[in-house]
């Protein structure tokens, strides 16, 4: 199963529950910590992997051959990020603006365009001490975009027999989170119970519903009632599946790098139920983690 | 010689825009014949390479200068590339019609 852990607002609790919600599940199967907050990755923090594989991560820029160009501005004309233009007699190529997308050479009416490849982050792969298979992406200061890293991140062959991956996704609720999202099987949401966390939910709900995934919510810090969230998990028929409360020893725990169920055991069970719970929602058989399994 | 002027709006004695890649109008202005036209900048609801949409409108317009509040890196190579001259407003151009006069006057900073 394939779970993104996705808050909109920052600093909510999505890698507390996402780093947590793997550490819970891996004595059960094969499981994945999958950091996709490739601007600033923190689950190594708390996860400490031993890394083991790193690979580049880029994407591929347009080149184009002068002798075959015919100036015909083709790729100019496809090319939605303007990262192409015609000057005189030269098209002049933006590599910052430029997303890879490959229109211009699948357009181009000469084939005069090769793309190269550029590096604009890495991957790395490890394992937790614990058994956790854990990996990231990390967007290399000052290139300007995370998706074509996240989407490789996500590509990884090892991630296709395993029984259960947690997706850390980026705060926000642009294309970042939206690249994280794309095909995973449900959205654990995270929020806290103040006006922004609300204001960024319901964002994210806009993003969830429109990519129709299936959600559930875990509401951080919570101390007392808050009936603005609680209206709008009635309406939007958000399913609370954990409630973590406001504890200062929490927060204690949490600066010195450990874990929430290194704080608080008890948590192990928790987490196992909401990923008990997911696979209600999702109809899956039994409560193990069994993705590959067929419903009968 | 073909000026292009960033603007808010499609008049010469309208304000100006300080912003070339996004700004709501760019004026095409012919020095020769004194004749003008009001384009809506291109580039102005892109998500992202507003400036080289901007630059590319400029350039297609055979322009000889621009004049704006400022270049972004990558409208100036584009600029630059094609030979188009770049001039930056100063106090006392706070409309098209006054920053084209500054520019003939040579008043203007260019970029």
């Amino acid at each position: 199963m394939r779970i993104a852990v996705a808050s909109g607002k920052g600093g909510t609790g999505k890698t507390t529950v996402a780093t947590s919600l793997a550490l819970s599940l891996a004595p059960r199967g094969n499981v994945w910590y999958v950091d996709c907050d490739v601007e600033a990755p923190n689950g190594h923090i708390f996860l400490k992997p031993q890394f083991n594989q790193a690979l580049p991560a880029g994407i591929r820029i347009p080149k184009i051959d002068p002798e075959l160009c015919s100036l015909c501005g083709r790729c100019v004309e496809v090319c939605q990020f303007h990262a192409l233009a015609k000057i005189g007699k030269t098209i002049l190529v933006f590599p910052q603006l430029c997303h890879g997308c490959g229109s211009c050479t699948w357009n181009c009416p000469e084939q005069a365009i090769t793309e190269q490849f550029t590096p604009i982050g890495s991957l790395e792969l490890g394992r937790t001490e614990s058994g956790l298979n854990f990996a990231h992406g990390i967007l290399t200061i000052s290139e300007p975009m995370a998706t074509p890293v996240i989407r490789q991140l996500k590509r990884q062959q090892q991630f296709t027999d395993c029984d259960v991956i947690v997706f850390d996704a980026p705060p926000g609720a642009s294309c970042s989170v939206v690249e994280t999202l794309r095909g995973v099987d449900f959205v654990l949401l995270v929020t806290e119970p103040t006006p922004f966390g609300l204001h960024d939910l319901k964002q994210m709900l806009g993003i969830v519903s429109e990519m129709g995934l299936p959600a559930g919510l875990v509401i951080n810090r919570e101390s007392g009632a808050y009936p603005p969230l609680a209206e709008l998990c009635a309406s939007a028929k958000l399913p609370v599946l954990m409630r973590i409360p406001f504890n200062r020893q929490y927060a204690e725990g949490l600066a010195k790098g450990q874990t929430l169920i290194q704080i608080a055991p008890e948590y192990v069970k928790l987490f196992q139920e909401v990923y008990d719970q997911i696979s209600t929602i999702l109809n899956l058989p039994g409560s193990q983690a069994e993705p590959n399994q067929e419903k009968p | 010689m073909i000026v292009i002027i960033s603007a808010q709006q499609a008049q010469l004695d309208g304000p100006i825009d300080v912003r070339f890649g996004r700004c709501s109008w760019l004026l095409r202005i012919d020095t020769d014949t004194h004749q003008w036209e009001a384009f809506q900048n291109p580039g102005i609801n892109q998500s992202g390479g507003a400036g080289v949409a901007a630059a590319q409108f400029a350039i297609d317009q055979h322009a000889n200068a621009v004049i704006s509040g400022d270049f972004g890196p990558n409208a100036a190579n584009a600029l630059r590339a094609a030979g188009v001259e770049m001039y930056r407003l100063v106090d006392g151009a706070s409309t098209p019609q006054q920053a084209l006069d500054l520019y003939t006057q040579g008043k203007l900073i260019a970029f």
